[in-house]
């Protein structure tokens, strides 16, 4: 038994403590957006937001969570699909398949909270999620395109 | 009054269709033998099979190939709009399912989605599903006013009768034209008059996939279900002895331990978790049968064997090779060796079944509903029409999900054992990476002649490696494969980009017991880096222009001519680069594509290589969606590249060593080089888009590697090779 933060909501789910993140999330929730792809920690499909931070899911047992850390996946990373990396991706049309997006995006989305304006050579340091389909370009003018948005929407 | 003379079977797929329609939307599949909800399904009209209208003017186009990324749903939907001269924002999108499609006499054509085939292979029919459904629409409306046919037009999903400006729309008329009998022939339009097709619309499947609702095979979640964890025998060839299920069978969530064919067992748990982790715990004792010792080493030592054979098969020739290689003022010579690879796709194998004695049901990400199909009904021992898939939407396919569903297989093999509950069976990473079906590996000795002016008089090229068709069926072993000549056949959809007035092209043909299977691009990847590196080394023998050279040879082939000219023009070849970078070319026609790259890089000291830029040139005949074969463009270079620098998979002990991630790399978003795409439709014909420029990217980037470094690379993945300067 865990009891945990997701999405803003408290939520008790009855798993093993061992069980990593990703599969209580994916399993016990029904929040699948939180994609497996390796379990080992490498490609970023599983990156989910714990305190801010991208984390990746799939190596982080449970039992090391606590109730007040606040767990966000991307079905929580806007209401409505506003935030602006959502409307950039779909400005771009970035996914190809989509099956890495989603991890994709809360790893873009944890860098601009932590930096707003990300250099091309931020985007190489901290977005190192694999994607087979080969959307990196597109990943690349999506960031920068919300960076854009984000500051459109502070002037006006 | 209208549905009456709709036959049974319709009746019964609207209702299927629109639980599974209405399933999309939901991320939730409803089972089509439960109770739909017909009342719902009935405001629905299907127009033809290609088309479904819905009373507020919403239209559903029905499509047959699968989405896997590359953007085929919303091409062949483009298709299909353009000459229904429908609203295409109100255009939506579903799959027809394999069952329905045999029960209507395959009324939707091949399910096959690969070989770059989803657009190419079946614009007419679906142009025509369209143009029909148009007609229909019209004289629907036309019997309705009591006027003329001919003097009613279509557009934006408005029918409008021109002598007096009154209008109607689709959803109103659609019932009455389902009615009808369809017009026996139909004219397509004109090319210069398309409005939807070769405009770069927006795809039609993004929202979800930003959001964590597109429900992939993986996500699938039914009432009921359960988890498997599967492992197969890691030795090819190799068989399940005995598992000792005494203490896992009592972990936690565990409900059953099964075998699975000859050669697997599976966990069967309340999560996929749980099932993982007992099947990790699971003692298993293998049986690891012929080939267990096989390695790389003595797959090279047949595929070495194979390049000095005689028995050979001939897939290109011209003149007399043996006699103008004897004759020429110099040859060159050079061995290319190019490694077993795995499609990697980012959602591992997975499946979910549901069977009963008399039904199966699978639920699966395929590249060929009906290759899935097949699988199911032959797992499931019940006949064709007592089993259904639905295809979801695929996390990456890159041909691993089309010839081979050894994961539809497994599921119904467990289901089978388990009656009644829904099964999800999905492979872990370290599955996906041991039980692939392999880019195949084959190595090249080429011979150039050169006469005294530096001209091309000779090329003999050695292919010695492994068939895929005959490795999948072992009778075809003593007949051609064509396959393994992409890009080198004397002419059609993958011929040779030059000619050569003394040419042999023959493969040895070597199967090692690692089965291969069709990888993007299939054969033209390693036959182009055969080929536009040597053609670059001869160029640098006969102390020419890579750029020159190659153009003496392709004067009989104007379109590759017309790609290379464009890349070099738009790269500057020939005007100096930026200080440290380096240019090289590439050219090749595949999938009935012309596709050229100039690639920019740069070799530090230490070695390290960066590539800058790529510049591509693609001529498709027709581009239906340019954004889209950009995509693709930038896509296949990611997937070329990622297997130029990383991708191999080792063979020791009869099993690939390579497990996950960690040992099986990619590219990623740092190593990404800038690519400018050249979109030149010629028109008049219908090329691939997801597969030829594949072909172009890696030899493009090695031929400018040796250019910064003089060092030629002929080993493949380049992480093995040393490029600091000598
Ligand atoms: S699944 Fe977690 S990093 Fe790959
Ligand atoms: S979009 Fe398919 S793996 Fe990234």
């Amino acid at each position: 038994m865990a009891t945990l933060t997701i999405n803003g909501k408290q939520v008790d789910i009855d798993v093993d403590a061992s069980t990593p993140l990703l599969w209580a999330l994916r399993e016990q929730l029904g929040l699948t957006g939180t994609k497996y792809s390796c379990g080992i920690g490498i490609c970023g499909s599983c990156a989910v937001h714990v305190n801010g931070e991208a984390v990746r899911s799939c190596v982080i047992p449970v039992s090391t969570l606590k109730a007040t850390d606040e767990i966000t996946t991307i079905e929580g990373l806007s209401a409505d699909g506003s935030h602006p990396l959502q409307r950039a991706w779909a400005e771009l049309d970035v996914p190809q398949c989509g099956y890495c997006q989603p991890g994709i995006i809360m790893t873009a989305a944890a860098l601009l909270k932590r930096n707003p304006d990300p250099s091309d050579a931020d985007i190489d340091a901290h977005v190192t999620n694999i994607c087979r389909c080969g959307t990196y370009n597109r990943v690349r003018r999506g960031i920068h395109l919300a960076v854009d948005l984000n500051k459109r929407e502070k002037s006006s | 009054m209208t549905r009456e003379r709709v036959n049974i079977s319709r009746r019964e797929f609207l209702i299927h269709c629109s639980a599974l329609g209405a399933g999309f939307s939901l991320g939730l599949y409803v089972p089509f033998n439960s109770q739909a909800d017909e009342a719902a399904s009935s405001q629905t009209t299907e127009v033809n099979a290609w088309v479904v209208i819905e009373p507020d003017d919403t239209v559903i186009i029905r499509i047959a190939r699968s989405e896997m990324g590359q953007g085929t749903l919303t091409g062949l939907a483009q298709l299909v709009a353009e000459e229904l001269e429908c609203d295409w924002s109100r255009v939506r999108t579903e799959y027809p399912t394999p069952g329905q499609s045999l029960v209507r006499g395959r009324i939707w054509g091949s399910f096959a989605t690969g070989g770059s085939q989803g657009i190419r292979g079946s614009h007419q029919y679906v142009r025509k599903g369209g143009a029909v459904a148009r007609e229909m629409l019209i004289e629907a409306a036309a019997e309705v006013w009591g006027v003329a046919k001919d003097q009613c037009s279509a557009e934006n999903s408005i029918i409008t009768h021109k002598p007096t400006g009154r209008t109607t729309s689709y959803g109103k008329v659609a019932a009455a034209a389902a009615e009808l009998i369809p017009p026996f022939e139909v004219v397509l339009k004109d090319p210069k008059d398309w409005k939807i097709i070769g405009k770069p619309v927006k795809r039609l499947d993004t929202v979800d996939k930003l959001n964590g609702k597109q429900v992939f095979g993986a996500d699938l979640q039914l009432p009921g279900m359960l988890n498997a964890a599967i492992e197969a025998c890691p030795t090819f060839g190799g068989r399940l002895k005995s598992f000792d299920n005494t203490s896992v069978g009592k972990m936690p969530g565990v409900r059953k331990i099964v075998r699975v064919g000859d050669n697997a067992v599976a966990v069967v748990a309340d999560s996929w978790w749980q099932a993982k982790t007992a099947l990790d715990a699971l003692p298993i004792t293998w049986d690891k049968g012929p080939h267990a010792s096989v390695n790389s080493a003595s797959i090279e030592q047949m595929l070495d064997d194979g390049l000095t054979a005689t028995r050979v098969f001939v897939g290109n020739r011209n003149g007399d090779i043996d006699k103008v290689l004897k004759g020429a003022v110099k040859t060159v010579e050079a061995t290319y060796t190019y490694p077993y690879q795995n499609h990697a796709t980012m959602e591992p194998m997975n499946a979910t079944a549901l069977w009963t004695r008399d039904r199966c049901e699978v639920w699966c990400p395929t590249q060929n509903g009906e290759n899935a199909h097949e699988a199911a009904t032959e797992a499931a021992g019940l006949p064709p029409d007592k089993c259904e898939v639905y295809k979801i939407h695929l996390g990456g396919g890159f041909g691993r999900r089309g010839a081979f569903h050894d994961y539809v297989t497994q599921a119904v093999l467990i289901a089978k054992q388990m009656p009644g509950t829904p099964i999800k069976l999905l492979w872990s990473r370290e599955e996906d990476m041991l039980h692939g079906h392999y880019h195949p590996i084959t190595k090249a000795r080429m011979v150039g002649g050169l006469d005294d002016k530096g001209n091309l008089m000779g090329l003999h090229m050695r292919i010695s490696g492994q068939s895929i068709r005959a490795s999948i069926n072992p009778r075809r072993k003593n007949r051609m494969d064509k396959f393994v000549f992409q890009c080198l056949l004397p002419d059609g959809d993958h011929a040779i980009s030059y000619t050569v007035p003394n040419l042999l092209i023959d493969h040895a043909m070597r199967n090692p017991p690692v089965p291969p299977g069709y990888w993007r691009g299939v054969n033209i990847n390693q036959n182009a880096i055969y080929m536009e590196s040597f053609i670059d080394e001869l160029a640098h023998a006969a102390g020419q222009d890579p750029l020159v050279f190659r153009r003496k040879l392709m004067t009989h082939h104007p379109k590759s001519l017309a790609v290379l000219n464009a890349v070099a023009k738009n790269a500057g070849w020939g005007k100096p680069a930026p200080r440290g970078v380096y240019r090289g070319l590439a050219v090749c026609k595949a999938f009935a594509s012309y596709v050229a790259a100039c690639a920019e890089v740069a070799v530090d000291d230490k070695g390290i290589l960066k590539i800058h830029r790529i510049v591509a040139a693609t001529d498709p005949g027709h581009a239906v969606n340019p954004q889209q074969i950009e995509a693709q463009v930038e896509g296949s270079f990611v997937y070329g590249l990622s297997a130029l620098l990383y991708g191999e998979c080792t063979i020791k002990d009869g099993g690939v060593e390579q497990q996950n991630f960690n040992s099986y790399p990619s590219m990623l978003i740092r190593d990404m080089p800038k690519v400018d795409v050249i979109i030149m439709p010629s028109g008049g014909f219908w090329g691939g888009i997801g597969e030829p420029t594949i072909a172009v990217a890696a030899p493009a980037v090695l031929n400018a590697i040796f250019a910064a470094t003089g060092k030629r690379i002929r080993r493949f993945p380049l992480k093995h090779a040393d490029l600091r300067p000598s």
